[in-house]
């Protein structure tokens, strides 16, 4: 084997590049990825990392900004606007680098550069990497991963121009902090940006064309996350349909459409968030059998593409896009290629966060989904107003659901929103994927006081009734 | 340290069985070797030995608990002075075999069969893994539960094998996993019926008859035999027996023709045989098994080696078999193999009547009453005590000219007994 000879090469270094080439290496298998610019991809350098430091910056504003309720008083409160996105910017290379220490000590090569499929010759698939600068080479090996991720989805009109109007990339690395600020799109990337702005002080407006914000969740999540960012002074509309944007040198006016009636925002900045659309471009599927829907590659269940010896996982290979479905799929892939047996990623374990304040998280069928879906349901609420852990904390607002079969007591969904609920999720995750039903849910002693508690509770209240509400 | 007693699997298709008694009670001290507990088997009632010296802490299923799977926990061992931990708290046995009983004691006598494995029963299908722990998640159990379906037979595709929803979803679609349970009861009960719950044996016997009646072509041949030699044989063997001792003995009709089964299996042994899909297995051994009735249904103990023991041999050991299979204290090796069948209606005074073979053997002998009536020797009317027996043959095995050939052979033997005595 050559220097650009492999087993594997991966193309893409985000979550699931990285992972796919660190599982190749501890199976014995060589691996190479190339990557354009950063190690860790979107997720570890524009998405899930940086975006949380910047949560716990708006948090503890929050927080100070509440000091009272605790018993405290503080004489003067303020911040740094640009320390706070310079620890972003550090929590991100800090990872960064650690990728690239992870993928060194597992002697995975990283090719920097573009990479793209480019034939076949012999048994073996070649891989052309284009770095920006100095001449191409080409790599070969029996299996390429496609994981070349996802990027904002830019709708004509609401095109990023890096100045007044952001996407999330933009929006992560503000020079300051806007008066004024409109946020287009309520999904995960959309709330998340609302609830940090908004905890820092901005007046936001979160602007939603579907019914109710963050769509994906079970409606009753929807409408009290709805009901705190309200709470917390945030403007929101639904159903509401953004008209022509006219821009001034220092500020935007967004006409927003509710209800055939026509509100004038005028702000100093707006984010679009209106979803993500796959990185196919470029990367040599043009003249292959591998096929894309939508900006996404098609795959089978065990992301094989069209073409033999060609896969893809993550973003790229469509929704939900997430940072641990890419991971996952990747460890799959690999274990598959290796010909371990594996199984088939089942999006309804597959949990899904999102870092406002309150926070959210979510697994399996919502209520709704899963009636129509025709299982006759058993669901069970707990608010957290009734949990003493939560009282404890000053985090009252809160609610945590379960969705259950009636007739098998499978558990279908969970939804929580409310403190640390992110942190939680992975019990009914668990739960979802070891196949436990009501009863060995009911059964296991949850620690008290903890929110978690809440949990127990909220399977209770689908069954017998909750003890605490 | 506690342990958890489990029930053991007993025989190798045993899949549940019956606590029929608790020999010791909670607390009682225990020995090893002591007999804890008896169990109803599908076949038969068979002792629980303790394996190690402590303490029967608790039973956990009560005396008379039906369809009780094997390696359930049914009672909690505890050393001396140990207070007992809940039930779930504690180790499983795991030094231990799983039958305590079954095998010691009986080196079997003669040669072991040389030809065993393929004359042994066949675990029915999908029993074969009775004996481990079924691993399947909560909702694949109770998914499997609803529909009635037998995870053992389930093959698992989560990890390490563990069956998942998905799999029980599949053998439903696919009709692999056959329903545990029938439908049980007419919901409305007839004012004239009665509804008596199987027994494990009855199980037993409604499946392996309905499959030996429905996979195995059947066909029969029936001969008339005149019993007059053997019974004045048997007369004049039964006179020189002791009056009473160890030595005393009564040979039955039945005893005489187990032997000339015997004898005529040996002539024509491409009777003693069975079929399976690749070859037909020719046994050396002649194991006959004895249908016996029992209260509950039947039983077929099994003489081993007929052709190479004398009358009186297989009288006693036939005495003892029987007496033991009506307690339900036969052990597995005495009722499973065996390689012909003879089933005895004669002490009810049927005339004729065929047998379903007992698979893998060919073929059953189903023998009727002897009975005086006229027959024509040459041309005078005479007297004669005539029996019919019908032998039931597998055709995959045997064809009717062989059959009828065995017949002819066990006739004469019957009707020149001396051969039984050679």
């Amino acid at each position: 084997m050559s220097g650009t000879d492999f087993d594997i090469i991966i193309v893409g270094g985000g979550p699931g590049g990285y992972v796919a080439a660190l599982r190749a290496a501890q199976l014995g298998l060589s691996a190479a990825v190339v990557e354009a610019k950063h190690l860790g991809g979107i997720c570890l350098n524009w998405g899930c990392i940086p975006t949380k430091a910047l949560l716990r910056a708006s948090e503890i504003n929050h927080l100070l900004h509440d000091l009272g309720t605790y018993g405290f008083s503080a004489e003067k409160v303020g911040f740094d606007f640009s320390k706070i996105i310079a620890r972003s910017r550090a929590v991100s290379k800090q990872l960064s680098s650690g990728v690239a220490h992870l993928l060194k000590k597992a002697k995975i090569p990283v090719f920097e550069g573009f990479g793209k499929l480019d034939g076949v010759t012999g048994s073996k698939r070649k891989v052309l990497v284009t770095p920006e600068k100095g001449a191409p080479v080409t790599l070969t090996a029996k299996h390429v991963i496609l994981a070349t991720g996802a990027r904002a989805r830019v709708l004509p009109g609401l095109e990023a121009d890096g100045k007044l109007i952001w996407s999330y990339r933009e929006a992560l690395v503000p020079d300051a902090l806007p008066r004024r600020l409109l946020v287009i799109g309520s999904g995960a990337i959309g709330s998340e940006f609302a609830s940090f702005y908004r905890n820092m002080g901005s007046e936001v407006t979160l602007v939603e064309v579907a019914p109710r914000i963050l769509p994906v969740e079970d409606e009753e999540i929807s409408a009290l996350a709805r009901k705190a960012f309200e709470k917390q002074g945030m403007r929101v509309l639904t159903s509401a349909k953004v008209g022509t944007l006219r821009k001034s040198d220092t500020d935007v006016t967004v006409p927003v459409e509710v209800n055939g009636k026509i509100e004038e925002f005028t702000v100093d900045r707006v984010i679009s968030a209106v979803g993500i659309v796959g990185n196919v471009e470029k990367i040599g599927l043009e003249g292959t059998k591998i096929k894309t829907d939508r900006t996404h590659v098609v795959t089978d269940a065990l992301c094989r593409t069209g073409e033999p010896g060609v896969y893809a996982i993550g973003d790229l290979a469509g929704a939900p896009w997430l940072a641990h479905k890419a991971s996952h799929e990747a460890v799959m892939c690999v274990d598959a290629i290796a010909g371990k047996q594996v199984h088939p990623i089942d999006i309804t374990k597959i949990p899904g966060c999102t870092y406002c304040r309150p926070q959210i998280a979510s697994v399996g069928y919502t209520e709704a989904r899963a009636k129509e879906a025709g299982y006759k349901v058993r669901v069970g609420k707990f608010p957290l107003l009734a949990n003493g852990k939560a009282l404890a904390m000053g985090e009252p607002d809160g609610l945590v659901k379960t969705v259950f079969d009636a007739q098998t007591g499978e558990l279908l969904g969970a939804h929580m929103i409310g403190a640390e609920v992110t942190e939680m999720i992975q019990g009914y995750v668990i739960a979802r994927t070891g196949e436990l039903t009501e009863a060995e849910l009911a059964e296991t002693i949850f620690p008290h006081p903890t929110i978690s508690e809440s949990m127990h509770e909220a399977v209770l209240a689908a069954y017998d009734g909750a003890l605490h509400f | 340290m506690a342990i958890e007693l489990l029930m053991p699997a007993l025989s190798p298709t045993m899949t549940e069985g019956t606590l029929a008694r608790w020999v010791k009670a909670e607390g009682e001290k225990v020995a090893i070797g002591d007999v804890i507990a008896e169990i109803e088997t599908d076949k038969a009632t068979m002792e629980v030995e303790a394996i190690e010296d402590g303490i029967l802490g608790r039973i956990l299923v009560p005396e008379g608990t039906h369809e009780i799977a094997v390696n359930t926990p049914i009672a909690i061992m505890v050393a001396e002075g140990e207070t007992v931990p809940e039930a779930g708290a504690v180790k499983p046995q795991s030094s231990a075999p799983p039958s305590p009983v079954a095998q010691p004691e009986t080196a079997p006598q003669g040669s072991a069969p040389a030809s065993a494995p393929a004359t042994t029963p066949a675990a029915p299908v999908g029993q074969a893994a009775t004996g481990k722990r079924i691993v399947a998640s909560p909702l694949a159990k109770r998914v499997a539960s609803q529909k009635g379906l037998d995870l053992s037979r389930i093959k698992g595709t989560g990890p390490n094998g563990r069956i998942v929803r998905r799999d029980v979803d599949n053998a439903a679609a696919q009709g692999t996993a056959a329903p545990v349970t029938v439908a049980a009861v007419a919901e409305v009960p007839a004012p004239t019926s009665r509804t008596v719950p199987h027994s494990s044996m009855r199980k037993v016997i409604a499946r392996r008859l309905s499959e030996a009646k429905s996979t195995i072509p059947h066909f029969y041949v029936s001969a008339d035999v005149e019993l007059d030699a053997l019974l004045a044989l048997r007369s004049q063997l039964n006179a020189t027996s002791p009056d009473e001792g160890p030595d005393a003995f009564k040979l039955s009709v039945n005893d005489m023709l187990v032997k000339a089964s015997a004898i005529a299996l040996k002539r024509v042994p491409n009777v003693n045989a069975s079929f399976t899909d690749q070859a037909m297995i020719l046994h050396d051994n002649v194991d006959i098994s004895i249908a016996v009735s029992i209260p509950d249904g039947l039983i077929t103990p099994i003489v081993k080696h007929v052709d190479q023991k004398s009358l009186k041999q297989i009288s006693q050991e036939t005495k003892d078999l029987v007496k033991r299979a009506r307690a339900g204290k036969l052990k597995p090796e005495e009722f499973q193999g065996g390689t012909f069948s003879i089933s005895n209606m004669g002490m009810f005074g049927v005339r004729d009547f065929s047998a379903i073979i007992n698979p893998p053997q060919a073929a059953i002998l189903a023998i009727a009453a002897g009975k005086k009536q006229p027959v024509v020797k040459g041309n005078e009317l005479a007297i004669a005590t005539v029996m019919t027996v019908t032998l039931s043959v597998d055709h995959r095995v045997v064809d009717g000219a062989v059959a009828a050939e065995w017949l002819s052979a066990f006739r004469s033997v019957v009707e020149s007994p001396l051969t039984l005595v050679l």
